[in-house]
């Protein structure tokens, strides 16, 4: 027997935050679009109203700015309550969860190296996986980042030739 | 006085090298810190140069001991976008490899915890009624390890009807065995002294760090993908969560040593009720979107985050292993025990973590333990409460 995600969560959602536009894609799977300056206050309530867990974070870097993707599991239907916002390149920031959530403590330095997006008001924010040595203003996951790599392939090729 | 003992950060037994700063005052365990990236292999930035087809062989490898983990979990991400149905005879063989898996994988926590408290005779045991899940893997797909059975759309094997009997036979001695041990480590009243109210973490802590698998079920989260989120096969055969609410590394062993049982029980059921037909679905392209794998790995949730652009490599694929979020909650379980305890506190998430080796303990620019000596006081306190209880 299948569980169905909750609509009632998604009306309070709805009800709550208005900017908040939802998409679902399938039963369990669903997608809230929100603007960065209430992606707390929404997480806040997930977590501390719903009983949601935070199980990841994910950022991507696309043309128009750094999309963050907190993915919210709600256990007792199965269903995942991703919250998705976009920060732009020239300002990365967005506020942390750490404060009240520990379980984004490690995800939010690891994006915070990989992708260069600063999260306001985290207890640690010293990078996770990279080396000490490691330059702060170098993002590997950043799109800029992987095309100097790719230059950098083909000039080594060419002088091996 | 506050001293600093460091767990770490290399050994070649240590699957993913973690360093542990343990805070100590004389005895007693005051803090954590935890240092990762040792060995940060960069899959998230190499799956989006490699085609959907080719990326099950790199996840696979991400780990070797759930190396049908995070394959099945990418999968179903890539399924999830595409919305791919997967005939019914590939969940069933997908289910039974995902289960055996989970045997395999509690049998080598089981060991190793034994062989840090001391008690090798358990270690040898463990491990040597592995063999027979390992000749299962080997009889189905070729290899002991990377079995490389999941695929877009379904399995990549079939497991063929001439071999149930002998997958049953194997099963039978797995479940005699697991009796055997579980019976002995259970009954054990030096185990009892040495596991029980040690490293507990509580269900707050537990839901605030947000872990999961047999660490959140042996802090009483009930929480189980196979059971919450139901896919492939496991939606259509009984079986049982196992909770425990003490917290303790009792607790934790136990869920271990009994979802062992519910494990062997679905594999029966599985190939009992296995359907005919075909094993995959035909996948032409995959369609811009996004799509979200969770599979229940032995350590507990593997999530994976697949993004398409139509092209035939992902736009983005974020991996989460489930230590990532069982490895921080160690700050809370470890704090105020004793050294003696720390090593074993520290392995009960099951962080794939063998190792006690490289550990130096400096007192006035001296060295003071090594690794060895952690893992020495770990059995001399063990070989303690056996002398107190005479056996």
């Amino acid at each position: 027997m299948k569980k169905e995600y909750s609509q009632e969560i998604l009306d309070e959602i709805g009800a709550k935050f208005p900017h908040a536009s939802v998409k679902i894609h399938a039963p369990r799977r669903t997608y809230i679009n929100i603007p960065r300056d209430e992606v707390y206050d929404l997480a806040k309530f997930l977590f501390a109203e719903k009983e949601c867990r935070l199980s990841i974070t994910t950022g991507t870097d696309k043309r128009d700015g750094i999309e963050i993707l907190y993915h919210f599991s709600h256990d007792p239907s199965g269903t995942y309550y991703n919250i998705k916002t976009l920060v732009p390149k020239d300002d990365p920031k967005v506020r942390s969860l750490a404060d009240f959530l520990p379980a984004a403590n490690w995800i939010e330095r690891e994006i915070h190296e990989l992708l260069g997006v600063d999260f306001t008001g985290h207890p640690n924010l010293v990078p996770l996986l990279t080396a000490e040595t490691w330059p702060a203003d170098l993002h590997p996951l950043r799109r800029d980042y992987a095309d100097e790599h790719k230059e950098f392939k083909i000039e080594k090729t060419g002088r091996d030739q | 006085m506050k001293r600093i003992v460091p767990i770490g950060p290399y050994h070649p037994l240590q699957e993913e090298p973690e360093f542990f700063k343990l805070i100590v005052e004389g005895e007693k365990v005051v803090d954590l810190e935890i240092n990762i990236g040792y060995n940060h292999r960069g899959h998230e930035f190499i799956a989006q140069k490699m085609t959907y087809d080719q990326i099950p062989f790199l996840v696979e490898r991400i780990c070797g001991i759930c190396s049908d983990s995070h394959p099945y979990a990418y999968v179903m991400a890539v399924e999830d976008a595409a919305r791919i149905e997967v005939p019914p005879r590939g969940q069933y063989i997908r289910t039974i490899i995902g289960e055996l898996e989970r045997i395999h994988s509690h049998y080598l926590w089981v060991g190793l915890a034994g062989h840090f408290i001391g008690y090798n005779t358990v270690w040898m045991w463990v491990w040597r009624y592995r063999e027979p899940l390992l000749d299962i893997f080997e009889l189905i797909m070729g290899n002991r390890n990377h079995y490389a059975i999941n695929k877009v759309g379904g399995a990549r094997r079939d497991i063929l009807p001439e071999h149930y009997e002998k997958i049953e036979k194997y099963l039978d001695l797995v479940e005699e065995k697991t009796t055997m041990f579980t019976k002995a480590v259970l009954d054990d009243p030096v185990i009892h002294a040495r596991l029980e109210n040690v490293g507990i973490l509580s269900k707050e802590d537990a839901i605030a760090y947000g872990v999961l698998g047999p660490t959140a079920r042996g802090s009483g989260y009930a929480i189980d993908v196979r059971k919450d989120d139901p896919y492939d096969a496991y939606d259509k055969v009984d079986w049982d969560m196992i909770v425990f609410e003490e917290g303790d590394i009792f607790a934790k062993a136990k869920v271990r040593l009994l979802e062992c049982y519910e494990s062997i029980k679905i594999v029966r059921q599985c190939l009992r009720d296995m359907p005919d037909g075909p094993i995959e679905a035909r996948v032409d392209e995959i369609p811009p979107g996004e799509g979200i794998g969770r599979h229940e790995a032995p350590r507990g949730e593997v999530f994976h985050y697949v993004r398409s652009d139509g092209s035939n490599m992902p736009a983005r694929h974020k991996i989460r292993a489930p230590s990532y979020m069982n490895i921080p909650s160690n700050v809370v379980a470890v704090k105020g025990y004793s050294i003696a305890d720390a090593a074993l506190v520290l392995a009960a998430v099951d962080p794939c973590y063998c190792c006690t080796e490289r550990t130096v303990v400096f007192e006035d620019g001296k060295k003071k333990f090594t690794g060895n000596d952690l893992l020495r006081l770990s059995r001399q306190k063990t070989e303690k409460l056996r002398r107190r209880y005479g056996r």
